[in-house]
């Protein structure tokens, strides 16, 4: 390993422009003659839009055109998509209701999107905005997950009934079933998956522009895949051809997934662009709009069972699953609470026996879709805390339980679609243990009863499924895009090397990491490498960042580049040198002739190659080669975090004393900034653990939760310093074995805080967040139930 | 419109600001200095952190006409001849960034507890002192090694 290759702690590339304020965020950017759009939105959840009255708007200080619902279907222009179509249980498709990015005929959650308003300035825009007259006629609304489905609901969509997407289930229900039967003990619990929202720290932005002249439109958006944007606006809502549409995403303060998908504002800003003849239109979206419109994240409602037999092993597996998506279909929003979730229902115990139903519905809320995680923490949830659960209820120590039900040989097929290719699970699970002393733990919990504190300690045996892929495979479940990764690798002519990717990086330090790469492999430092991204104009094109994929496929794309770059480049020394190929060796940036002193260095090779005097026949000049990667399998990140809290049961403040963490993310490239990515998703997890919950009025859907102020964000002195161990199994299903990591904290945190307060206090259950006063509610109701 | 007339960096700067102009505004709007950030409406968040005679203040809530004839310092004054502050640096080394959004301010405050709270930080003190300020992606855990890495190199 070099000090700036594989596995070298680097510090990354991209910190300098961050540090003195050079970054390049999409609202940094102002185009020449800029205006700037606001949304009118709906006040009510649910209400009929009778009349839109621009008129007095029209005549407000600054105001250059006003858009409404009848102007985008006067255009003919599509709706906003979903990606992945689900079957129903019986096979029919599921129900999308329609999606348009200005509203025509309902308003379907608060925050929908009525009208824009474009003026000169911002202010001009909001003031404008408040005198735009909308009459509406309010209905009821549905809320909740749980009364979606409910007799006499109000439907969201007219032509859908019981506000269902679908009916959707996986597994065998007659084995699952008979495997109940026979069980010794069966350990049931309900589970709440709390409403999350994202909050990437920086506000979306759309800045649309277009070219009369060229019929030509520019979108600067803060995506995390600008070209499956450009894909979705082009080809589905009918904006304007790929090649007349170019859409970049600078630098993008945090994702989490709330920037995967194409949302109304871009779109609408895009389009108003030619509409107003050609102005660029700048959107900059407040927090308090991201909290109403920003794809939210989880909420599901599980009734779950686990059935074991008399040495504890599990026999079977059964769910059921309420998963609310909003208003409408977000662009990956059906699969998250079905693949993404169900398939991980087996964790990382071999059970033979799994059958879990979900059904999705619609409510007047605002879209969910994938957030960190997505669907995987949901299913880790549901395991591991029946795991626990288990565990108390038959008395067995639950690390014992987990151990007794580990997949221990692998490749591993579970009942549910997936196959775990690689993994240890004991040895994580060893190593925690070790470094988080368990067997010291009821000597802590006696030491903090002694001082009147409550102490508790939660295990959580994570895996979850990164890389989604292979494309064929994705197909056939039902996405209508293949989840590939492409890569271009420029070598110039003085050997310096320009990388592009079709990833995209919005704080995960692509870089620094795909550089390291490309210096190990072709032997150039790290300052000659160059890592361009987020245009669609420089990268071909590209799906994206998300669920944990750019290490494990884009990285792989690069990979099979660079084999391409490296063999064309040997072969050109091999001819410079008078040598046969099979003679060459290339190694620290030489191609050397072996057992002579013969020596090109690779960028005297690039420079040959582009000078093209002296090249082998029938080779092209030049150095510069592409490569798709489209995966054999998912990748399978497992391991094994353990939560320690300390609870003041006079307040019910929860403590985290202690952190462990032991992740086995295959090989790695930058431990720093995996170790990075590990904090960053604990927090996440322990945000929804502890802190977090959004929280609409159940009867009006009016949004509770719309601002920091309300919505409770992990803040420093929540949180502790956290205790990061690794275990390695390289991934078989890529040539670099990487697994991925961002999504891990995020996944293994929330059942840990859970499962140690309720150690801590005593308690089955608890509903997430457990908050204090919460956890305050439970001591109180135990102490009742004692007394009692 | 009214003038307002500020040193900026070390460098005496006035523009034309409506009354309810904010200070973060002027600064990114006015005078292209983009680095502070914007990442809430009601000053939670701390992107916006800039240094106002001295002191951290949230410039997201500051109107611009109040800081007439004042000392601003902002993230894109750190650096000084093209090298990274200490505090700079101790975030670069101790990976205390992701995304680099709330960064900015996450520097300027750190600087602010360096000069309130001296340069022997506890990781308690420099956790309850992040208490105005929100980041998404790194916990924090390397956010706080950096403020007390920095804050001993000063």
């Amino acid at each position: 390993m070099s000090d700036q290759g594989v596995g070298a702690r680097v510090a990354r590339k991209e910190d300098t422009r961050f540090l003195t304020g050079r970054g390049n965020y999409c609202d940094d950017i102002n185009l020449q003659n800029q205006t700037y759009a606001y949304f009118v939105r709906s006040p009510h959840a649910h209400a009929q839009i009778v009349k839109v009255n621009t008129k007095q708007a029209e005549k407000a200080p600054g105001v250059v055109g006003i858009l409404t619902g009848a102007d985008w279907a006067a255009d003919g222009l599509g709706g906003l998509i979903c990606g992945w179509a689900i079957s129903n249980k019986d096979g029919s498709p599921m129900k999308a209701g329609a999606h348009p990015a200005l509203s025509n005929d309902k308003a379907r959650y608060v925050g929908d999107h009525i009208a824009v308003v474009i003026a000169e300035t911002p202010a001009q825009a909001r003031a404008a905005a408040e005198l735009v007259d909308v009459k509406y006629k309010e209905l009821d609304a549905v809320v909740e997950t749980g009364k979606a489905r409910k007799r006499g609901a109000p439907r969201v969509h007219d032509e859908i009934a019981k506000n269902t997407c679908y009916e959707w289930a996986i597994g065998d229900k007659a084995a699952t079933d008979a495997a109940f039967e026979n069980a010794a003990h069966i350990t049931k619990l309900n589970i709440a998956n709390n409403r999350l929202v994202p909050n990437p720290m920086e506000p979306r932005v759309a800045l649309g522009s277009y070219n009369p002249a060229e019929e030509h439109f520019t979108l600067y958006t803060t995506s995390q895949n600008p070209h499956v944007a450009r894909l979705i606006l082009s080809a589905f809502i009918g904006i304007a051809p790929e090649n007349k549409l170019r859409v970049i995403a600078p630098d993008v303060g945090g994702g989490f997934g709330s920037k995967i998908y194409v949302y109304a504002e871009e779109t609408v800003c895009l389009w108003a662009s030619k509409r107003i003849g050609g102005r660029p239109v700048k959107w900059t979206c407040d927090r308090s709009e991201a909290f109403l419109c920003d794809a939210h994240g989880r909420d599901h409602e599980t009734k779950a069972e686990m059935a074991l037999d008399s040495d504890g092993k599990i026999l079977g597996l059964r769910t059921h699953t309420t998963a609310n998506v909003g208003a409408y279909l977000s662009t990956f929003a059906s699969a998250v609470p079905t693949y993404l979730y169900a398939t991980l229902l087996s964790g990382q115990y071999n059970i033979a026996n799994i059958y879990a139903e979900v059904d999705t519905v619609y409510t007047h809320t605002a879209p969910v879709d994938a957030y960190r995680g997505a669907g995987r923490p949901e299913a880790c949830f549901v395991v591991e805390r029946l795991m626990e659960v288990a565990a108390r209820e038959t008395g067995v120590d639950p690390a014992e339980l987990r151990r007794r039900n580990f997949v221990k040989e692998f490749p591993h097929q579970t009942p549910v679609i997936m196959c775990y290719d690689a993994g240890d699970f004991d040895a994580s699970l060893d190593k925690a243990m070790e470094m988080a002393d368990y067997a010291g733990f009821e000597e802590r919990r006696k030491k903090a009863a002694r001082s009147g504190k409550l102490r508790g300690i939660g295990f959580s045996n994570y895996i979850e499924a990164c890389g989604i892929a292979p494309s064929a495979a994705v197909g056939s479940l039902g996405a209508g895009v293949g989840l590939w990764e492409s890569a271009e690798v420029r070598v110039n002519p003085v050997g310096t090397v320009e990388v592009l990717t079709g990833s995209h990086s919005h704080g995960q330090g692509h870089e620094t990491t795909f550089a390291q790469l490309v210096s190990e492999r072709l032997g150039i430092p790290l300052e000659q490498v160059s890592i361009v991204h987020g245009d669609t104009d420089k990268v071909q094109m590209g799906m994206g960042t998300y669920g944990s994929r750019s290490g494990a496929v884009g990285m792989t794309a690069i990979s099979k580049a660079i084999d391409k770059v490296e063999a064309k480049a040997r072969k050109i020394a091999s001819h410079l040198m008078e040598a046969a190929e099979g003679d060459v060796e290339f190694e620290g940036g030489n191609f050397t002739v072996k057992g002579t002193d013969k020596s090109l260095a690779f960028g005297e090779v690039a420079l040959a190659a582009y000078v093209a005097h002296n090249m082998p026949e029938d080779t092209e000049p030049g150095l510069k080669e592409g490569a798709f990667h489209d995966p054999s399998n998912f990748t399978f990140p497992a391991g094994c975090h353990i939560c320690e809290v300390e609870i003041d049961p006079d307040t019910g403040v929860t403590k985290i004393v202690k952190w462990t963490a032991v992740d086995d993310f295959g090989n790695i490239i930058n431990p720093m900034i995996v170790e990075g990515q590990v904090h960053g998703g604990i927090a996440q997890g322990v945000g929804q653990a502890l802190t977090e919950g959004c929280v609409y009025d159940a009867d009006s859907g009016q949004l509770i939760t719309g601002s920091f102020m309300d919505y409770c964000m992990p803040r420093a002195d929540d949180l502790p310093s956290f205790d990061l161990g690794f275990t390695t199994t390289a991934c078989p299903s890529n040539p670099l074995g990487i697994k991925g990591c961002g999504e891990a904290g995020a996944i293994a945190a929330p059942p840990a805080v859970i499962n140690a307060i309720t150690d801590a206090i005593g308690s089955e259950d608890i509903a997430m967040p457990a908050t204090p006063l919460a956890v305050w509610n439970a001591l109180q109701a135990n102490a009742k139930q004692a007394a009692e | 419109m009214p003038i307002v007339t500020m040193n900026v960096n070390g460098k005496d700067v006035s523009g034309e600001v409506e009354g309810r102009t904010l200070l973060v505004e002027f600064l990114r709007e006015n005078l292209g200095l983009t680095g502070t950030h914007v990442g809430c409406d009601t000053s939670q968040c701390g992107a916006c952190v800039v240094h106002v005679d001295g002191k951290a203040i949230k410039s997201c809530s500051t109107l611009a006409l109040a800081c007439e004839g004042g000392k601003v310092k902002t993230i894109e004054g750190v650096a000084k001849n093209g090298e990274l502050h200490p505090m700079q640096a101790a975030f670069k080394e101790n990976h205390g960034l992701q995304c680099g959004f709330c960064t900015p301010g996450m520097v300027m405050t750190g600087l602010d507890i360096v000069k309130r709270r001296g340069k022997k930080l506890k990781e308690e003190t420099v956790r309850a002192e992040l208490e105005g300020n929100i980041c998404r992606c790194t916990g924090y855990h390397n956010i706080v090694k950096a403020i007390q890495d920095g804050a001993s190199k000063m």
